[in-house]
């Protein structure tokens, strides 16, 4: 069974001022348990309004979202429930650090929960590993630790709930490459570890390519293409003409094309356009 | 929710009243207050209300948007009306067990709700039709003789133009760290009075933390491109006033006369 589905997902804001816009309408689709999910689309293209529906945070307009097949918004305990089983990692999540110590911050998620000291303690710890985050910086105030580490002590917040699904909006947004590197393969490891769906918003084509198996895009209120990268992002072209960027594999590969080099396959990362140009050389690998 | 909260919003537009000079529009709302407070009766009240719908006509600002606006205050509204009905002395009309309502104190709360609604009509509708830089110049500009007494006229108008920029800013910020704080399972809606309150600190530290760090990069900001206060510092948009400035400072000067010779009759 599907551990999400949104069915009809319209939501509107500001409805009955000059302000009144769509920012989704008619949202369709499932995530099976353990799916790793990219989701892209060009800014104002509705990807945070649809995210904010997964936990409940904003009610919909019209349509609904089901978890493990129960409808979220069915009650007020309901809406509550959910923010656990759906962990949303915001943008910038940093600045909602506000504990004395790294630990307690870590800790607010599970003691929401209203979980013993015993198991919060083993998911603080837990979460802290997972997003790489020493057990010597418990004590340090949050404020004091580098813009990397905060981002990661507010991911590990996050985690410590133990949601099934894991939501995050543009997690390496600001960060240098080498911290967004690690992050992404501490994201990976979480996912293997757990088993737990993932959910990741981003912009980063190469990165999203690489480590996700489906990729659904957003244009304007709406999904657009929705498959695996192979077949997203052998529309490149399509993805170009909404304003996102490809993959720069896909990119060389295009531009392969347009000189009369007969590449057919999808190529998204830069194993597959080393295999296809290594085929094209009538050489295998 | 917070973002509901409309306070100085500007409505961009291209009325008459949008292109009145902004220290026109200021010297006329004190006008407009002071001829306000001149009405006693029937008459005066009615040309004020002539006046007012007037000039959110002339502004082209949807009356929809200035009822908004009088929402938060319906509190004060309601409980003005409520004291001078019973609490004016005078004819009475109807006793209900202690409480007595006077002809008198009917009239009375009549006319307070109108001013009151129409004080606070006035002062949106110049909020409404001047941006707010425009109307921290304006200010600027009508208490710079001050400056000769060595009020830092120009620091409190920059002051408060950055106040004014800042409040959609704090209040976005605001609801993006509530929603992440109920992502996290945060309650602001259940327990006692105590409880909510404690409930606060996730919003309120996080907050102050990054209005502090603001307004050091605000700082720098303004620093790297060499402000150093008001001395000698030219404006990018010169105020000059034009035929409708003097035709619309004519016609406040009427107003507070007029409603000065309405009062002496006792209309």
């Amino acid at each position: 069974m599907a551990i999400l589905r949104i069915h009809g997902l319209t939501h509107q804001y500001s409805i009955g001022t000059p302000f009144q816009n769509t920012a989704i309408e008619g949202i369709d689709f499932s995530i099976e348990p353990g799916q790793f999910v990219g989701l892209i689309g060009h800014t104002g293209s509705g990807k945070s309004t649809l995210i904010q529906h997964l936990n409940g945070l904003l009610a919909p307009t019209a349509g609904t979202v089901y978890y493990e097949g129960n409808d979220i918004f069915a009650s007020k305990a309901s809406v509550r429930a959910v923010k656990f089983q759906v962990g949303l990692v915001f943008q910038y999540p940093e600045y909602q650090l506000f504990e004395e110590t790294v630990y307690q911050d870590i800790a607010f998620g599970p003691k929401n929960q209203k979980l013993d000291a015993e198991e919060i303690d083993r998911r603080v710890r837990d979460a802290a590993r997972f997003v790489g985050v020493g057990e010597e910086l418990f004590d340090k105030s949050p404020l004091d630790l580098s813009g990397g580490q905060k981002r990661r002590v507010a991911i590990a917040g996050v985690i410590a709930m133990r949601p099934g699904v894991l939501v995050l909006d543009e997690p390496t947004a600001g960060l240098d490459p080498e911290a967004r590197e690690s992050l992404f393969a501490n994201i990976e490891s979480y996912r293997k570890e757990t088993g737990s769906t993932v959910v990741l918003v981003t912009h980063s084509m190469d990165d999203i390519a690489r480590i996700a198996d489906r990729l659904i895009v957003m244009n304007a209120g709406h999904v657009v293409m929705d498959g695996t990268p192979e077949e997203v992002f052998s529309r490149a072209e399509e993805l170009e003409a909404i304003g996102l960027t490809v993959p720069a594999p896909t990119k060389i590969a295009m531009e392969l094309k347009r000189l009369g080099v007969p590449i057919t396959d999808a190529v998204y990362t830069t194993g597959f356009l080393r295999k296809a140009i290594l085929k094209l050389a009538g050489r295998g690998e | 929710m917070l973002k509901d909260i409309t306070l100085g919003q500007y409505f961009p537009g291209d009325s008459v009243v949008h292109r009145l000079d902004p220290r026109v529009k200021l010297v006329w709302v004190v006008f407009y207050i002071a001829a306000l407070f001149q009405a006693t009766g029937l008459a005066s009240y009615g040309v004020m209300v002539l006046v007012t719908a007037g000039c959110v006509g002339l502004s082209h600002v949807p009356p929809k948007a200035l009822v908004k606006g009088l929402k938060p205050i319906l509190i004060i509204i309601v409980l003005t009306a409520v004291l001078n009905l019973f609490y004016t002395v005078g004819t009475p009309v109807v006793q209900i067990w202690k409480l007595t309502i006077t002809y008198e104190g009917i009239a009375r709360a009549f006319f307070m709700v109108i001013r009151i609604v129409m004080l606070i009509c006035g002062t949106f509708l110049l909020t409404y039709t001047t941006a707010p830089v425009a109307l921290t110049d304006g200010l600027e500009l009508l208490l710079g003789p001050l400056k000769k007494l060595r009020v830092p006229v120009h620091e409190m108008s920059m002051m408060m133009s950055m106040a004014l920029r800042f409040i959609p800013t704090l209040i976005e910020e605001t609801d993006k760290i509530m929603s992440a704080q109920k992502a996290r399972g945060a309650d602001f809606e259940s327990g006692n009075l105590l409880q909510r309150a404690k409930a606060l600190l996730p919003i309120l530290v996080p907050l102050f933390v990054s209005a502090f760090r603001r307004a050091d990069e605000l700082a720098v900001a303004m620093e790297s491109r060499c402000y150093h206060g008001g001395e000698g510092r030219t404006r990018m948009k010169q105020l000059k006033f034009a035929g409708a400035d003097y035709a619309a400072l004519a016609l406040g000067v009427l107003l507070v006369a007029g409603m000065i010779g309405l009062r002496v009759m006792g209309l």
